[in-house]
């Protein structure tokens, strides 16, 4: 390759304020090989493409460089510029003089030579560089959804409309998540199951939606459009076909344990149904809690079940499906409250999580949406809440703000109030944030005309005194300590990544941040995909949100999807090894350190790429040793030219 | 490119950084502007498991004073386990230069996410102060001299 041409941006004053791009296009202008270099303001601007286009055929280059920002940033614009110019796009290649660069040195003269140095192997690099066609392969056309609550209901239901057929799992019993906790949503005040439980029943109807509840996803292989999954459904030990709802099993089992869906507030039996609109409705023998499972059966609930539902003998079912994207919706836990010593969290009943709150105030609650606190059952007068338990604390908690803390706070104090007519609402708080479409508003209303008395400031403490409850803290407006005495307390707990979060990164090679909610592509442009081609995020997964915010990301990662299911062919990078077969000898350790499988050594001795299968890492090239695996314009060469300018003196 | 500083010398280094993790590591140090020694000339690479022997061989054999290598965090690897074939290939790859008379350390390999920004930067200043201390490479031409 002999005419090569070099672009250098200033990206404003982003690169030209301490490289200087006339220096960088007038050295590169001496290079071997180099025919045209010129400097631009805003090289990705419609006149910075067309310079380049006009340049690529007036010199007839055979080979761009556009030396500016990251690759992750433009690198498929300038290509496609290069293609609409009649140039292979494979050679053209970016010169990361921004990020690697401009931006984190400050002395202009060496940034300078530091970007000549980074400009001349990406010459090296292009000049190696081979022309390639994309390979566009088959994918295909359902998708997966991880996760049954609201975002990744959203997501399924939004899918499956466009008439692609969708896998919903869900690890519990039921699909609804933390919004069929819910007793009513800011800031309309709408009853959350009232909105909820009509998708849910849609979920369940929906003929392109196959429900897998109570399954866990184990094993991930593949790539975008042709990910193989495995999901393990595990035994209800109920045949949903044949339960009636009758009940009669439940009445009978001898063994309760707490509520999980009533957050520990009641206990349920060891077989249940979570709750009563939950989708499918059926029930559930939990095999933990089941007395008679193993060794021995207590038999109970199968003798009076009088459809025969109950089949003790279920196994754990393993289901297996291709997938052409997947959508990861797990959603979010609550911080331990028994964290939370000096809130006395999982010492003192009566302080207890928003959650439960949710459930005292709901009307299918436990108290019928009557509010009674845990330890005696009366309806407490005096009720504290504590906004940022756990959050906002990077000493001893979460760092981070749960951002719908404030929000729910103000509405349970307010619902209390309505519940409670002669009750009294106490809200400590640090800061009030309320950013959203009618949230201030309902706070001010709160706080101005439902009488709840806002106090700013932290809570120290939490403890018991005789049968009474004491809130010690602080008014920072007034600089005066407070004491006071309630019924209840209601922690406003930080809201923290799904347990299962670390362990589905893992199968699914998709990162999570330092906190533990997955991570985007990019916080504000790709905030509902991961890094990983081909699998999208949607709500509190990837961080804490509310459930407007959750819903347009279900409907966003759902479009993502569909707009990937939707290609005809999908086209797959054809930067993959290639086999020079003069030189291979057919040992086969390639075939070894390929984690994808896509090579083999073929009756001629000779190893074969499967280049659909094939993802560039280049482990195989890594380990050939005779240098007959190359990666197709990342050659050995080609990185020992690339070495070689790097570090030439001058 | 001599800027005075305690020994007047400033090393060459090479960075191999895979694509999804350290590469895009450095780039989120550039987004936050944050800064470190510019002797380091990034090269980016799919996946930390292509960075072979030969690679890192030409890289002293052609002057470099320092190598760094980026890679995922163990588990975290785009290519499954590209990071694990890495991280025993250096350890050989340190005994080989130890017996050609460069010192072990001048070849680094260190695991920077997505995330990392700061570990990037501090990487950078930590190996680039190092890499000064120990002077030109026996192999440089400043240390054939």
């Amino acid at each position: 390759m002999s005419r090569i041409g070099v672009f250098v941006c200033h990206c404003g004053m982003n690169i030209e304020r301490t490289v200087d791009t006339q220096a960088v296009a007038a050295t590169l202008s001496e290079h071997s090989g180099v025919v045209y270099t010129t400097d631009y303001n805003y090289l990705c601007a419609d006149p910075g493409q067309r310079l380049i286009k006009d340049a690529i055929v007036e010199h007839k280059l055979d080979g761009v460089i556009v030396a500016a920002c990251s690759p992750t940033m433009h690198e498929p614009t300038f290509r496609r510029v290069a293609e609409e110019a009649g140039l292979n796009p494979y050679l053209c290649e970016i010169a990361n003089i921004r990020e690697h660069c401009s931006w984190v040195h400050k002395d202009r003269d060496r940034a300078t030579q530091k970007a000549i140095r980074i400009v001349k192997t990406l010459v090296e690099k292009v000049r190696g560089n081979q022309p390639l066609e994309p390979l566009r392969i088959d994918h295909a056309d359902k998708c997966l959804v991880i996760g049954g609550g609201i975002a990744g209901i959203q997501a399924a239901l939004d899918v499956a409309e466009s008439g692609f057929e969708v896998i919903l799992v869900e690890k519990e019993p039921s699909i609804g998540g933390h919004m069929a906790q819910l007793s009513e949503t800011f800031p309309t005040l709408d009853c959350s199951q009232c909105i909820l439980t009509p998708k849910m029943v849609e979920v369940s109807r929906h003929p392109n939606i196959r429900l897998l509840t109570y399954s866990e996803v184990v094993e991930v292989s593949g790539y975008i459009g042709n990910y193989e999954v495995k999901i393990r459904k595990n035994p209800t030990y109920v045949d949903p076909d044949k339960c009636n709802l009758c009940g009669d099993c439940e009445k009978v089992c001898p063994k309760s344990v707490g509520s999980e869906f009533e957050r520990g507030l009641i206990d349920r039996k060891a077989i249940y149904i979570p709750f009563e609109q939950a989708i499918p409705s059926s029930y559930t023998l939990d095999e933990e809690a089941c007395l008679g499972l193993h060794p021995l059966r207590c038999n109970e609930c199968a003798k009076v079940c009088e459809p025969n539902a109950i089949d003790y003998d279920m196994r754990p079912e393993y289901i297996e499906e291709s997938v052409g994207a997947i959508i990861v919706a797990t959603g979010y836990s609550l911080y331990p409250i028994s964290s939370l010593g000096e809130y006395g969290g999982g010492q003192i009943p009566d302080v207890i999580d928003g959650l439960q709150f949710e459930r005292l105030l709901s009307a299918s609650g436990p108290t019928n949406g009557e509010v009674r606190r845990p330890s005696d059952g009366k309806i407490p007068k005096k009720v504290v809440f504590i906004q940022c338990a756990g959050s906002r604390d990077p000493e001893q908690h979460n760092a981070y703000c749960s951002k719908i803390c404030c929000m729910y706070t103000a509405k349970h104090a307010l619902l209390y109030r309505h519940a409670v007519p002669d009750g009294e609402a106490v809200v400590f708080y640090i800061d009030v944030r309320a950013g959203g479409k009618g949230y201030e508003e309902f706070t001010q209303h709160a706080i101005e005309e439902e009488r709840i008395l806002y106090l700013r400031g932290k809570v120290s403490k939490v403890y018991r005194q005789d049968d009474r409850v004491v809130v010690w803290g602080v008014d920072t407006l007034s600089s005066r300590r407070v004491e006071l005495e309630a019924d209840l307390v209601v922690l406003a707990i930080s809201m923290n990544p799904h347990p299962s979060n670390l362990a589905l990164s893992k199968v699914l090679k998709i990162s999570c941040g330092a906190e533990g909610f997955f991570k985007e592509a990019h916080p504000k442009l790709r905030p509902v995909e991961s890094l990983t081609a081909g699998i999208f995020l949607a709500g509190a997964a990837q961080g804490p949100k509310d459930i407007p915010e959750v819903v347009s990301q279900g409907s966003a990662a759902a479009v993502k999807a569909v707009a990937l299911l939707t290609k005809d062919k999908l086209v797959h990078s054809p930067e993959v090894v290639d086999i020079d077969e003069l030189v291979c000898g057919g040992c086969g350790i390639c075939v070894d350190m390929c984690p994808y499988n896509a090579l083999a050594v073929n009756g001629a001795g000779v190893a074969e790429v499967n280049e659909v299968l094939c993802e560039g890492c280049g482990s195989c090239v890594s380990a050939c040793p005779t240098g007959a695996a190359q990666l197709k314009n990342m050659t050995d060469w080609q990185f020992i030219e690339m070495i070689g300018v790097a570090l030439q003196d001058g | 490119m001599a800027k005075p500083n305690d020994n007047g010398f400033e090393p060459k280094i090479v960075a191999f950084l895979c694509r999804w993790c350290s590469y895009a590591g450095a780039d989120l140090a550039g987004v936050s502007r944050m800064t470190y020694p510019d002797n380091i000339i990034p090269m980016r690479v799919n996946c930390s498991g292509r960075v072979d022997a030969g690679m890192v061989m030409a890289a002293f054999e052609r002057g470099a004073d320092g190598v760094l290598i980026g890679g995922c965090h163990p588990g975290d690897c785009h290519y499954v386990n590209g990071n694990y074939k890495t991280r025993r290939r250096v350890i050989l790859l340190k005994r080989a230069l130890a017996e050609v008379g460069i010192k072990p350390q001048r070849l680094h390999l260190e695991w920077i996410s997505a995330s990392e920004g700061v570990k990037f930067q501090r990487t950078v200043t930590e190996f680039t102060r190092l890499i000064k201390g120990f002077g030109p490479s026996p192999m440089s031409e400043d240390g054939k001299n």
